[in-house]
C-alpha cells in the first residue's frame, strides 16, 4: 500500500541540483515520484538526465539529507529509466532561474517520432540561442559539450561573452 | 565506477566530507548503482532463458565500457580544451550506459562466478573477468590512435550503436527498453559530433584529409563484425529480446555514404580482420589490445579487492 504524502513531496521538491544549484529537482524535472510505503518509508523516484550523470549520487544523498531532516528517518532513493528524461520536462519557472543566472534554457523540442531512422545533419547548427548576458541572438556554438552532460558552450559575437546553453534532449 | 584512490585508512577520513550518506559502506571503486533501482531488478521477460538475457546485457555493456575506457585515455592529451571535455563527455555517457546494462546482467547471475568480495555486480563484472569473459565487439578495443582515427571510430561505433539502440527500444526486456530510450539521445550527439569532425578534418588541409583516411582505413578492418550476430542474439532475436546486427547495416552504410563524400573521402577497401575460427568479441575471442585496455582498467582494483571509502 503506497499512498502519497504532500510534505514529504516538497521536502524532495525543494532539493537543488548539485551541478546546477539555481534549479531545485522539480525544476529539473527529476522527480518522478514521491510516495509513502505502508511501513512509513519515503520512496522517492528519480531519472537521471544523461545515463552517466554523475550528479545522481549526490541528487540521492541530498535527498535522503532533506527528508531526513523534515522528519522522515526511513527513506529511500530509488532510480527509472524509463520513460527517459527530456529537457521540455525542464519548468518554466526552471527556464526562467537559468536564464537569469546567465545559462541560456533549451528549446522545446516536443515528442519524437519513433521508428525512423534519426536524421543526421551535416550543415552548421542553425538553431538561434538568444545570449543571457545580452539578449542577442548573434551567438555561436563553441562546442557541443559543455562542462556538465546537459550543457553546450556558446558564445556571443554581439557582447562577446561565452556562456553555457542546456541543450536539448 | 570512478576510480577513486583508496583511503589511507587513517582515522579522520577526508572522504567522509563527500558523501552525507550512512547507507552501505561505498567499496572504493563504485557506489552501488544497482541498490534500489526500479527497473533492473525485473525478472527476465516470460518464456526467455535468464542467461541468455545476461549475457546479451554483458555484449551490449562491454561494448560500452570498453569503448568509454579508449576514450577516457584522452583525457589530459586532447588537441583542444573543447575536445578534450567532449571526449570526456562521450566517454562518460558510455560508461553510463554500461553501468546499468552491467547490473542488470548482474542481477540475472552474471556476475556471480567473479566474485571475490562484497562488491555491487558491475564492479565484479569490470574489473575481475579476464579477457575471454568480454563480449565487445574487436572495434570497441582497438587502439584509438591519433583525433582522425579517434573520430572515424567515433562516427562508426555511434551510427552503429545508435541504429541498435533504436530498435531495441522496442525489446521485451523492460531493462534494455530503457537503457536504449536514452542512449538514443546521447547517441545521436556522439555521431552529430564525429560527422562534423569528418567533414572538418576531411575537408581541410592535405594533412588533416591524409590523416582522416588513414584514421578511417585503420577502423575498416572492425565493421564487418558489427554485424554478425552470435547464437544469443539469435536466440533473442527470435524472442523479441535483442536486435539482429544484420539490420544494422543498412543506417550505418547510409551514413558513411552521407558523410565520406561530402568530407572529400573515400570507403576505405581494407579488408576486414578475420574471426578466428568464426569466433569474435562476442565469443570473448579478443584482439591483443584488450589486454592492455584490461591491464589500465583493472590493475589498481585487482590490488586492492576489498577496499572501501
Ligand atoms: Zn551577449
Amino acid at each position: 500500500m503506497v499512498t502519497a504524502l504532500v510534505d514529504a513531496r516538497e521536502a524532495a521538491e525543494r532539493v537543488v541540483d548539485p551541478e546546477m544549484p539555481m534549479l531545485t529537482l522539480a525544476d529539473l524535472g527529476v522527480l518522478r515520484r514521491v510516495e509513502t510505503a505502508g511501513d512509513g518509508t519515503v520512496v522517492v523516484t528519480l531519472t537521471p538526465t544523461y545515463s552517466g550523470c554523475p550528479a545522481l549520487e549526490a541528487m540521492r544523498d541530498d535527498l535522503r539529507a532533506a527528508l531526513q531532516d523534515a522528519g522522515y528517518d526511513a527513506v529511500e532513493v530509488r532510480t527509472t529509466f524509463s520513460p527517459p528524461w527530456s529537457t521540455d520536462w525542464i519548468s518554466d519557472e526552471g527556464r526562467r532561474k537559468l536564464a537569469e543566472a546567465g545559462v541560456a534554457p533549451p528549446d522545446r523540442i516536443g515528442p519524437k517520432a519513433a521508428g525512423a531512422p534519426i536524421p543526421l545533419t551535416l550543415a552548421p547548427p542553425s538553431q538561434t540561442v538568444a545570449c543571457p548576458q545580452c539578449g542577442a541572438a548573434d551567438t555561436e556554438e563553441v562546442s557541443r559539450f559543455g562542462p556538465t552532460a546537459c550543457t553546450a558552450l556558446r558564445r556571443c559575437r554581439s557582447c562577446a561573452e561565452p556562456f553555457e546553453h542546456v541543450k536539448e534532449i | 565506477m570512478d576510480t577513486h584512490s583508496p583511503h589511507p585508512g587513517h582515522d579522520e577520513n577526508v572522504y567522509d566530507a563527500l558523501s552525507t550518506a550512512d547507507d552501505d559502506g561505498r567499496w572504493a571503486f563504485g557506489t552501488g548503482f544497482d541498490a534500489g533501482d526500479a527497473e533492473i531488478t525485473a525478472p527476465a521477460p516470460e518464456g526467455v532463458d535468464r542467461a541468455d538475457v545476461a549475457t546479451y546485457c554483458l555484449m551490449l555493456a562491454d561494448d560500452a565500457l570498453i569503448a568509454s575506457q579508449r576514450l577516457a585515455g584522452w583525457t589530459a592529451k586532447a588537441p583542444e580544451l573543447e575536445e578534450e571535455v567532449a571526449l570526456a563527455n562521450i566517454a562518460l555517457d558510455l560508461l553510463g550506459q554500461a553501468r546499468v546494462l552491467l547490473s542488470r546482467a548482474g542481477h540475472l547471475g552474471a556476475a556471480e562466478p567473479y566474485r571475490v568480495g562484497p562488491q555491487d555486480d558491475e564492479d565484479v563484472l569490470t574489473y575481475f573477468r579476464d579477457d575471454r569473459a568480454f563480449r565487445n565487439v574487436t572495434l570497441a578495443e582497438t587502439d584509438l590512435g591519433d583525433f582522425g582515427r579517434t573520430i572515424a571510430w567515433i562516427l562508426v561505433f555511434a551510427a552503429w550503436r545508435l541504429a541498435l539502440m533504436q530498435r531495441l527500444t522496442g525489446s521485451r526486456d523492460p531493462v534494455l527498453a530503457a537503457v536504449a530510450g536514452k542512449a538514443v539521445k546521447e547517441l545521436t550527439y556522439h555521431r552529430d559530433y564525429a560527422a562534423q569532425w569528418v567533414l572538418r578534418l576531411g575537408d581541410g588541409t592535405e594533412l588533416s584529409h591524409a590523416r582522416m583516411q588513414a584514421g578511417l582505413d585503420g577502423v575498416w578492418p572492425h565493421v564487418e563484425e558489427l554485424f554478425l550476430a552470435h547464437d544469443v542474439e539469435r536466440r533473442l532475436v527470435e524472442a523479441g529480446v535483442a536486435v539482429d546486427p544484420a539490420e544494422l547495416r543498412g543506417d550505418v552504410d547510409a551514413v558513411v555514404a552521407q558523410v565520406l563524400p561530402a568530407a572529400t573521402l573515400t570507403r576505405p577497401e581494407t579488408p576486414a580482420v578475420g574471426l578466428v575460427g568464426g569466433r569474435g568479441g562476442r565469443d570473448g575471442v579478443h584482439t591483443e589490445a584488450l589486454g592492455g585496455v584490461l591491464a589500465l582498467m583493472q590493475s589498481l582494483a585487482r590490488a586492492h579487492p576489498g577496499a572501501t571509502w
